[in-house]
């Protein structure tokens, strides 16, 4: 493996020379790379600057003092507000969200009868398909004050929609709604892919139900787990803002205003761009060092990581 | 080894704890179907209901008394057709520009013996972490003279780093190295391989990204309100939006309706414009879901 290693270091170009071809077939993708994630990137630095859409990134001056639009939306309150609501909403739905598949998963398993386990799974993962449009109407009419979920309660109807305090539980009760079949569907295989011989095992030792569960399923699974919470985490910041949109209005901003909705906000409706870039760009680095620390940490402790 | 499955064990001798378990874990399943399918299925029967029933709010079960009102009226409205129109094109252009660019790479990405193989794969990965966000991916689209055309809506999306990933695995496992061996000594290139055998051999991982990507464009909404401008050109989930949740719905009427019977049909249209924007993906669904399950075991492993 090492000699082979050292001879692709010293024959490198002969080799890129060798595989040509295969960099042929990377070309759309690369130049997807090279024009639609990383020249953006590039664009970031006019975070820095006074950006002028005539002048252009380079010819822009620099912003003085250089972090001025940082400090600029750290000075704002609607900032503050609107990085403890992209933190609430993200720890909850890390905490309701995510187990919720897992446990979905499990209890798919211990589904005797085939056919009814395909149903169920075939029926868990049929609102994946549905755009975050539909959802949030979907939610807007079953939920209205004449809706049929108040006239389900009875008495005063509550106006879910526009409480303040009712959007995170709309929020994330319609993103385990939409997610939790596929987000389950990594783990139903990863439980398929357990041996027979621990059930069988398990059984000749008069294991219950639930022993079976906690000892073998969620042990064998952990590595998917791990995996996909270290995943969850370094999205953390990158709160589902095209729903948090749908779902705005006049009086619920105070928690649904995310980073990300402000950002397309000050952005693209007043064009204030190289500010709402500084609030776009602080977010991007939170999350990043987040994933970071999440996947050393799990390296550290069970030797999974995804880079 | 012994051949009986647990299942047969079970089915044996069911001790009490074991009974309670099963028959605890069959209504948790079935009360989750019925969350989950209820209220596509409310949505369904409310877009054929008389309003006035739906109104009440009381939970619909099956069509109590028919009002095809909104649907005539639906068919009638020409804006929405043309954002369907819009979103048609905007599919099948993004998904086919979105396969062109993922298939080849994906394929080229799991050969081992494609020097630089570690570098690209990190160039991908890192974009699913890691993003210039908005406002620069914004000023780019400008920059290249593409915003408020149909590029706006399909070049920024033609390539998603996990569907790239995906493609991969499914290379790395599907098409076997000997393959390659026996093809090399013919005299095969990498050229005659992706096009003559790789490809044939992945009609699996391409539906899967049929599917895909085709779900994501067809879904389409926040993009179009950033790089898209004119009305004429927005897709469905837009005009969806403004009809539903911008309460637009009671403009589709004639002026030929008297106000009862205008206000009446608001209400529905709601329901029949939802139902009609989701319906081909709910159409396609049961065909292609086998697909859909495969692509995210796929995933799954890790290349």
């Amino acid at each position: 493996m090492d000699s082979t290693k050292k001879q692709i270091r010293k024959n490198g170009l002969k080799k890129i020379a060798k595989s040509w071809q295969l960099y042929v077939l990377m070309i759309p993708a690369l130049l997807w790379a090279v024009i639609f994630a990383y020249y953006p990137m590039y664009g970031l630095i006019i975070a820095f600057k006074d950006y002028k859409i005539r002048k252009g990134i380079i010819a822009s001056p620099w912003a003085i003092p250089l972090f001025k639009y940082f400090q600029q939306f750290f000075s704002t309150s609607i900032a503050l507000q609107a990085i403890q609501n992209t933190i609430i909403i993200s720890l909850e739905s890390l905490v309701f969200a995510f187990p919720i598949p897992i446990i979905f998963a499990v209890l798919l398993n211990q589904v005797e009868q085939k056919r009814f386990q395909k149903l169920i799974q075939t029926v868990s993962y049929a609102p994946y398909f549905m755009s975050n449009v539909v959802v949030v109407s979907i939610i807007s009419v079953m939920f209205s004050a004449n809706g049929v979920i108040n006239s389900m309660r009875g008495g005063q109807p509550i106006l879910f929609t526009s409480l303040p305090s009712w959007f995170r539980t709309l929020y994330i009760g319609s993103n385990i709604w939409q997610t939790m079949g596929f987000n389950a569907v990594i783990f139903i295989a990863a439980l398929t892919a357990i041996s027979p011989d621990y059930y069988e095992a398990a059984y000749i030792d008069g294991a219950s139900k639930w022993q079976t569960i906690r000892y073998i399923d969620l042990p064998m699974i952990m590595p998917t787990i791990i995996l996909m919470f270290i995943l969850q985490v370094g999205n953390i910041m990158n709160v589902g803002y095209e729903k948090a949109y749908l779902m705005q209005n006049g009086s619920n901003t105070v928690v649904s205003e995310l980073i990300s909705t402000y950002v397309y906000k000050v952005g693209l409706q007043t064009a204030q761009y190289s500010f709402a870039t500084a609030v776009g760009l602080f977010n991007s680095i939170v999350n990043f060092i987040i994933l970071v620390i999440a996947n050393q940490v799990a390296k550290r402790a069970s030797d999974i990581s995804i880079f | 080894m012994k051949k009986s499955t647990p299942a047969v064990h079970h089915k044996m001798k069911l001790s009490k704890g074991n009974l309670t378990f099963k028959i605890f874990n069959t209504a948790i399943m079935i009360i989750l179907a019925v969350v989950i399918i209820y209220p596509l299925y409310y949505v369904v029967l409310a877009s054929f209901t008389d309003p006035v029933i739906v109104n009440s709010g009381k939970p619909l079960f099956y069509v109590e008394k028919l009002y095809m009102k909104g649907y005539q009226t639906t068919l009638k409205y020409m804006p929405l057709w043309n954002a369907y129109k819009n979103t048609i094109v905007y599919t099948v252009v993004g998904t086919i520009v979105s396969l062109i660019c993922t298939i080849p790479a994906g394929y080229a990405l799991s050969r081992e013996d494609m020097a630089g193989r570690r570098g690209l794969n990190f160039v991908f990965t890192f974009t699913m972490f890691f993003s210039g966000g908005i406002i620069p991916l914004y000023l780019t689209i400008r920059q290249l003279g593409i915003y408020n055309t149909i590029w706006a809506m399909v070049l920024p999306v033609a390539v998603s780093a996990y569907n790239l990933i995906v493609c991969r695995s499914f290379f790395s496992s599907g098409v076997p190295t000997e393959l390659l061996e026996a093809a090399k000594i013919d005299g095969c290139s990498d050229f005659n391989f992706f096009f003559k055998i790789a490809i044939p051999l992945s009609t699996t991982i391409i539906a899967v990204m049929c599917l895909f990507y085709a779900t994501a464009m067809w879904n389409q909404f926040f993009n179009a309100l950033m790089y898209l401008q004119d009305d004429n050109k927005m897709p469905l989930q837009v005009v969806l939006r403004n009809l539903v949740l911008m309460n637009q719905a009671n403009q589709m009427g004639s002026s030929g309706d008297a106000l009862i019977t205008k206000q009446k049909l608001a209400e529905q249209l709601k329901y029949c414009i939802v139902v009609v924007s989701a319906a081909p993906l709910l159409a396609i669904y049961p065909f292609l879901q086998k697909y859909f399950a495969k692509g995210v075991t796929i995933g799954a492993v890790k290349g």
